[in-house]
C-alpha cells in the first residue's frame, strides 16, 4: 500500500522528493513564464484573428454589414460567408466555417475579423452587424422528443443498445427494486489555458502553434478541413495549460487561425474567449438517465438496466458512451443499456474527463446505493456481493479486477462501517453523513512510435509525439526513460509534444501514459540491444533506433482491463440554508503500476475535486427561450474553490501491473472524477434521508419549499 | 479605434468637473466597470480615477463614529482595528465579499455603487430594462434563481450583490455625497432606489455625484453578526445574506437592526421584522412571525421561490443565536 500523500517532502536541490520521485521537470520553468504556451509565441508581423458569433440559435444569415468594420484602422480581412474560401464537405461541421448562412446554435463562429492588433480586432469584431432570418429554436433536452433516435454506435465505436438475459422477467421477479431517473446538466470544461492557435504558413505548409491534447488527431483534422495534406501539417504544442477532454480534438480558432493567416499572408493568433469557451470547444451533454436495478432480499442483483437520453448538434454527431461502465461494474442475469440521441440547436458536446464513465456512474452509483436501503444491507457489502467473476458483459476474464480490495482498504482507512452504522450526526444546524461509490475507467493503449538514441558523451535523447496538457506526463515519461537507460534523469533530454516527433497516442482516455512508456521502453530496449551488438563505439551523431508499438498492441489477449477504485466521502448538510459542504474525501485506486506518485496523486486529486464541483455546482443553465447556456462565465459557472476541498486522501493499491507494455502502466487521469458525484450525494442521502437524482445539488433542491 | 480619457485628479473639484463631461465615468478599483467595460455593458468615453482624491482615510468622528473615506480599499476597511472593535458586523461582511485579490482593489465608494451581477445585464445579447431601457426582461422568463423577491417590478428584478452595503445598511450608515452644488448626505438605505418602471436609475445620487466618504455612527452596546449563505464556500455572491444588530435589555429587545442581502434590489432593511421584535421578549415563535411579517410581500418566481424559506430560516437562526435563544432543530427530509 502506498500513501500517495507521503510524497510531498521535496530535495529542492535535486528537484526529487524524499523518496527520489522526480519532480516537475517544467515547474520552475511554468511558475517562472518561461514556459511559452500557445497564443505568447510571437511573430514579428503577426495579425490578429477575432471570431464573431451568432446571436440567435437557429436562423438565417440575411445579410453581413461590414462597413463600419472594415474602416477601423488596422482591419486587414472579414472572413464570412459572403467572404471565404471554398472547404470540402466533412464530418465535423464545428469546423467548417463560413460555408453557409445557416445558424446552428448561438454562438456559433459567423464571421472573423482579421487587424494588426487585437485592439482593433475587438473593435471591429463588435461594429459587424449581421441581419438574421430567427427561426424558432429547439435547445431542451427531453426523453419524449419526437426526433430521438438511436445512433449507430456510441464513442468511440461501442454498440448503441445492450441485452443480455430477460430483463424484464427478471425485474418482475425481484425481491427488491429500484427504479429512478437521474440528470446531469450540460457541464463545461474550462481549462485555465483557453483554446489558442498561432497559424504560421510558409510556402504551402502549415504549422500551428497549438493548444491541443495530441498533435497527430489535430494535424489529420485540420488538414481535412481546409483540403490540405496532412503532412503539410505541423502542430507544436509544448505547453498546454489544462485541456479535460476539450483539447482532444481541433476547435474552430485553428481553422479560422488558418484561414485568417493564408489570406492576410502572415501569422495569425486566434485566442478563444473565456466566454466563448461555454460554445466553441465542446462540454458534456447534459443526460436523462433511467436505472432499473432487480435484487434478490439479500441484495444479489438480478436485473439491470441503463436507459440513457443525451443530445447532439445538428451540425456534428457526438454520442456519450454513458451506459458503457454499466455493462462492466455488477454481475446479474439480466442486463440492458441504452442510448438515444437527439440533434439540437445546440453546439456539438464533446469530451470531457471520464466521457461516459463520468455521468453514468453518478446514475449506477447512486442507485447502487438506492438498492443498499432498500436491502437494509450496507453500500460497500452490496457492491462486494455483486461483485463478477468474469467481465459480465463479455465473459471475458478481467486483467487486474481490485475494486473489492480498494471498497476493503478505504473502508478500513475511513472508519466506514462505525461511520455509517452511527448513522447521521448533529451539530448544530449541521447534519454530517457519510457516503461511498465505486470508480472505473478502462485501462486502454494505442498504437505509438518513439526514438531512443545514444551519444558517445553519455547523453541520450528520446523522443515522443507525447502531450503534456499540465498532467507531469513529461516528469514521469523523462523518469521511465532514465529507468529503462538504467541512467540518471539528467542524462536523458526528453522531446514531446511536435508532430514532427515519431508519432504517439493524444492524451486521451487516460491511454497516454501506457501508450507512450509502451512505445518508449522498446525503443531503450532495442536501443540497449543494438549498443550490446556493437563494438561499443557510438559516432558523433549517436546510434537511434525507432520503434512503433502497432505489433504488440495489435496481439493483445483478450481481456477486460479497468482502473478501479472507491471513493468514500463525508458531508455536512446546513438544514437552515440546505447548503451542502464536504469536509473529507478518500480515494483508494488500482490503475497499474504507479509511474511517479506526485503526479498520479495531483491526477487523482484533481479528479476527485472535478468530481465535487460537479457533484455541487457545475451546472450549465440553459435559457431555453434565448436558447443558450446563461453562466457562461467563471462567476457564475462555479467549479470549487480551495475553501470549498478541505482534505483530499489518496492513496493506490501496491503491486498494480497491466499487461500494456513494459511498464505496466495505467493512466490515472480520468478514474479519479468517476463515482465522486454520486458519494457526495450518497452522502447527503446518508445525512439528510433526501435523495438527490438531479445534479448539481443545489441548495434549493435540499430546501422544503 | 475609439479612444478612451483617463484621468486621475488630485482634488474633488477636478474630479467634479471632469465628471461632468459627457460620457465620463468615476472609477474606483475597477473590479466591476472594467469586467462591464469588457462586456460592453458600460463604454465610457473618459475614466475619472478617484484614487487620488485623499479619500482613502479613515478618521474619527466626534462621539466615536468612523468616517470612511471612499477609496478606502475593502481589504484595508475590514482589516482596520476601530472597525473590527466597534463595527464586527462589517468586518465580517468585508471579509464574506469576492476574494482577496478583489478586495485589496475595491473600494468603499464602488462597492456601493457596483451593477447587478445579473446575467442578462450583463450580456448585450439578452434584453434588459435596466442596460437598454424598454428593451425588456430575460430574466423573469429565464433564469432568476439569484435575483429578488423582494421590492422588484415588473420591469426589473435584479439584486444589489454587495455584503459590504447590507452590515453598512444594519448600521445605520450615511453616505456624505459631492456635486457641483455642494455637499449632501444621505442614509445608505436610501441610496439605492427601487426600481420600479426605470430600473436604469439605480440611485438617489444626481448625474456627476461623487460619494466621498460614509459614516458610521458611534457604536452602540450590541451583539451583531453578519451571515452570507452561497453556493460554494468561497468567492461566489450571496444567495441570501443577513446582517443583524440587536440589543438586549433584561430579557427584551431593546432594539433590534436587520438588513438583508442578495434578495432585492438593494441592502433591504427588515423594517417590518424590526417592528415585530422590539420591545418583545425574544423567542422563536417571535422571530418567525417577525420575518413572515417582513415577507409578507414578497413576490417570489419559480426560480427563486426557495428565498422565502431560506431568508426564514436564517433569520431566525441569527436571531436565536444573537439573543441566546435555543434555535429551531429542523430537518430537510
Amino acid at each position: 500500500m502506498t500513501s500517495l500523500d507521503s510524497a510531498l517532502e521535496v530535495d529542492a536541490e535535486r528537484l526529487t522528493d524524499a523518496d527520489g520521485t522526480l519532480l516537475r521537470v517544467d515547474g520552475p520553468d511554468k511558475v517562472t513564464g518561461r514556459a511559452v504556451y500557445a497564443a505568447e509565441h510571437h511573430f514579428a508581423d503577426q495579425a490578429y484573428a477575432v471570431p464573431v458569433t451568432s446571436t440567435i440559435a437557429k436562423g438565417m444569415i440575411m445579410a453581413i454589414d461590414v462597413a463600419d468594420a472594415e474602416v477601423v484602422a488596422g482591419v486587414l480581412t472579414i472572413i464570412s460567408a459572403d467572404h471565404a474560401p471554398v472547404l470540402p464537405e466533412g464530418d465535423d461541421g464545428e469546423l467548417r466555417l463560413f460555408q453557409s448562412h445557416e445558424v446552428a446554435y448561438r454562438g456559433q463562429i459567423v464571421a472573423a475579423v482579421v487587424a494588426t492588433s487585437l485592439e482593433a480586432a475587438v473593435e471591429a469584431a463588435g461594429l459587424v452587424r449581421i441581419r438574421y432570418d430567427e427561426a424558432p429554436a429547439d435547445v431542451l433536452l427531453r426523453t419524449d422528443h419526437p426526433r430521438l433516435y438511436a445512433p449507430e454506435h456510441v464513442n468511440p465505436d461501442f454498440a448503441t443498445d445492450t441485452t443480455v438475459g430477460d430483463v424484464e422477467a427478471q425485474l418482475a421477479q425481484a425481491d427488491v427494486v429500484v427504479d429512478a431517473t437521474y440528470t446531469t446538466p450540460g457541464e463545461h470544461n474550462n481549462p485555465m489555458e483557453p483554446h489558442a492557435t498561432i497559424a504560421v504558413w510558409d510556402a504551402g505548409r502549415l504549422t500551428l502553434y497549438d493548444s491541443v491534447q495530441g498533435s497527430q488527431r489535430a494535424r489529420r483534422a485540420v488538414a481535412a478541413a481546409l483540403g490540405i495534406d496532412p503532412d503539410d501539417v505541423r502542430v507544436v504544442y509544448q505547453f498546454v495549460g489544462g485541456g479535460f477532454g476539450s483539447k482532444g480534438s481541433s476547435r474552430p480558432q485553428a481553422i479560422v487561425a488558418a484561414l485568417a493567416a493564408r489570406e492576410v499572408d502572415r501569422p495569425v493568433v486566434c485566442v478563444v474567449s473565456r466566454a466563448q469557451m461555454f460554445t466553441m470547444t465542446g462540454y458534456r451533454t447534459p443526460t436523462i438517465q433511467r436505472v432499473q436495478l432487480g435484487a434478490t432480499a439479500d441484495g444479489r442483483l438480478t436485473a439491470t438496466a441503463h436507459d440513457v437520453w443525451e443530445q447532439t448538434s445538428t451540425i456534428a454527431e457526438f454520442a456519450e458512451q454513458t451506459a458503457v461502465a454499466t455493462r462492466h461494474m455488477y454481475a446479474a442475469p439480466g442486463r440492458r443499456t441504452t442510448h438515444r440521441l437527439v440533434a439540437l440547436d445546440v453546439p456539438t458536446p464533446a469530451w470531457m474527463r471520464a466521457p461516459g464513465e463520468c455521468p453514468g456512474m453518478f446514475a449506477l452509483e447512486s442507485a447502487m446505493d438506492e438498492l443498499a436501503t432498500a436491502c437494509a444491507i450496507d453500500p460497500v457489502e452490496l457492491r462486494i456481493i455483486n461483485e463478477p467473476d468474469l467481465d459480465p458483459e463479455t465473459g471475458t476474464p478481467f486483467g487486474d479486477r481490485r475494486l473489492v480490495q480498494c471498497l476493503r482498504d478505504g473502508a478500513r482507512r475511513f472508519s466506514w462501517a462505525e461511520r455509517r452504522g452511527r448513522g447521521p450526526q448533529r451539530d448544530g444546524a449541521w447534519l454530517s453523513g457519510v457516503g461511498v461509490a465505486s470508480s472505473v475507467y478502462p485501462a486502454r493503449a494505442q498504437t505509438s512510435a518513439a526514438r531512443a538514441t545514444a551519444y558517445p558523451d553519455g547523453r541520450w535523447l528520446v523522443e515522443i509525439d507525447a502531450a503534456d496538457i499540465g498532467t507531469g506526463s513529461r516528469t514521469a515519461l523523462l523518469g521511465y526513460a532514465a529507468e529503462c537507460l538504467a541512467v540518471s534523469a539528467d542524462r536523458v533530454e526528453l522531446r514531446i509534444a511536435d508532430s514532427a516527433l515519431p508519432a504517439a497516442m493524444i492524451a486521451g482516455g487516460s491511454m497516454g501514459a501506457a501508450s507512450w512508456t509502451w512505445a518508449i521502453g522498446k525503443a531503450c530496449a532495442e536501443l540497449q540491444q543494438r549498443l550490446d551488438r556493437s563494438d561499443g563505439s557510438i559516432p558523433a551523431l549517436g546510434i537511434a533506433v525507432e520503434v512503433s508499438t502497432k505489433d504488440e498492441v495489435a496481439a493483445l489477449p483478450d481481456v477486460s482491463r479497468f482502473s478501479f477504485g472507491a471513493q468514500f466521502v463525508e458531508v455536512r448538510v446546513n438544514t437552515d440554508t440546505g447548503e451542502t459542504r464536504v469536509p473529507h474525501m478518500l480515494g483508494v485506486f488500482s490503475a497499474g503500476r504507479i509511474l511517479n506518485p506526485v503526479m498520479a496523486r495531483s491526477q487523482l486529486i484533481g479528479g476527485m475535486t472535478m468530481g465535487l464541483s460537479m457533484a455541487l455546482m457545475e451546472e450549465a443553465i440553459l435559457d431555453v427561450e434565448l436558447g443558450y447556456v446563461v453562466n457562461h462565465d467563471l462567476a457564475q459557472y462555479h467549479i470549487a474553490t480551495h475553501a470549498d476541498v478541505p482534505s483530499i486522501e489518496v492513496h493506490v493499491l501496491d503491486g498494480g501491473r497491466s499487461d500494456l507494455g513494459r511498464a505496466g502502466a495505467q493512466g490515472v487521469g480520468e478514474v479519479g472524477i468517476v463515482g465522486a458525484a454520486a458519494a457526495v450525494a450518497n452522502a447527503v442521502h446518508h445525512a439528510t434521508g433526501i435523495r438527490v437524482r438531479d445534479l448539481p445539488i443545489r441548495l434549493d433542491r435540499l430546501l422544503p419549499c | 479605434m475609439t479612444p478612451l480619457g483617463y484621468a486621475r485628479p488630485r482634488d474633488v473639484a477636478d474630479a467634479l468637473d471632469r465628471a461632468a463631461a459627457p460620457g465620463a465615468m468615476f472609477i474606483g478599483g475597477g473590479t466591476n466597470l472594467v469586467d462591464l467595460m469588457k462586456l460592453g455593458v458600460e463604454t465610457p468615453a473618459a475614466l475619472v480615477d478617484v484614487g487620488r482624491l485623499g479619500l482613502d482615510r479613515i478618521e474619527e468622528l466626534a462621539g466615536g463614529g468612523l468616517r470612511i473615506g471612499a477609496a478606502v480599499r475593502n481589504s484595508r476597511l475590514a482589516a482596520d482595528a476601530r472597525v473590527r472593535q466597534r463595527y464586527p458586523v462589517l468586518a465580517e461582511a468585508l471579509v464574506n465579499g469576492a476574494s482577496g485579490q478583489l478586495r485589496n482593489m475595491a473600494t468603499v465608494g464602488g462597492n456601493l455603487l457596483q451593477r447587478t451581477r445579473c446575467a442578462y445585464f450583463q450580456d448585450t445579447s439578452a434584453d434588459c430594462n435596466k442596460r437598454v431601457p424598454g428593451s425588456g426582461c430575460s430574466a423573469r422568463a429565464g433564469d432568476h434563481r439569484n435575483l429578488a423577491i423582494l421590492g422588484g417590478s415588473p420591469a426589473c428584478i435584479a439584486t444589489h450583490p454587495s455584503d459590504m452595503a447590507v452590515a453598512m445598511v444594519a448600521l445605520d450608515a450615511v453616505v456624505n455625497v459631492r456635486t457641483p452644488a455642494g455637499t449632501s448626505r444621505t442614509d445608505v438605505r436610501e441610496l439605492h432606489r427601487l426600481p420600479g418602471s426605470t430600473p436604469h436609475i439605480e440611485t438617489v445620487l444626481a448625474a456627476g455625484s461623487l460619494i466621498e466618504s460614509v459614516d458610521l455612527p458611534a457604536p452602540v452596546e450590541a451583539r451583531s453578526t453578519y451571515r452570507k449563505v452561497r453556493d460554494r464556500a468561497s468567492f461566489a455572491f450571496a444567495v441570501a445574506s443577513v446582517a443583524a444588530i440587536v440589543q438586549l435589555d433584561d430579557r427584551r429587545v431593546r432594539d433590534v437592526r436587520i438588513a438583508l442581502g442578495a434578495v432585492a434590489p438593494r441592502p433591504w432593511r427588515a423594517s417590518a421584522a424590526e417592528d415585530v421584535i422590539r420591545g418583545e421578549s425574544p423567542s422563536t415563535a417571535l422571530f418567525e412571525s417577525a420575518i413572515a411579517a417582513e415577507l409578507a410581500d414578497a413576490e417570489p418566481l419559480r426560480g427563486n421561490a426557495y428565498k422565502v424559506p431560506l431568508l426564514r430560516n436564517l433569520v431566525v437562526r441569527v436571531l436565536c443565536e444573537l439573543c441566546g435563544v435555543d434555535p429551531p432543530v429542523r430537518s430537510l427530509a
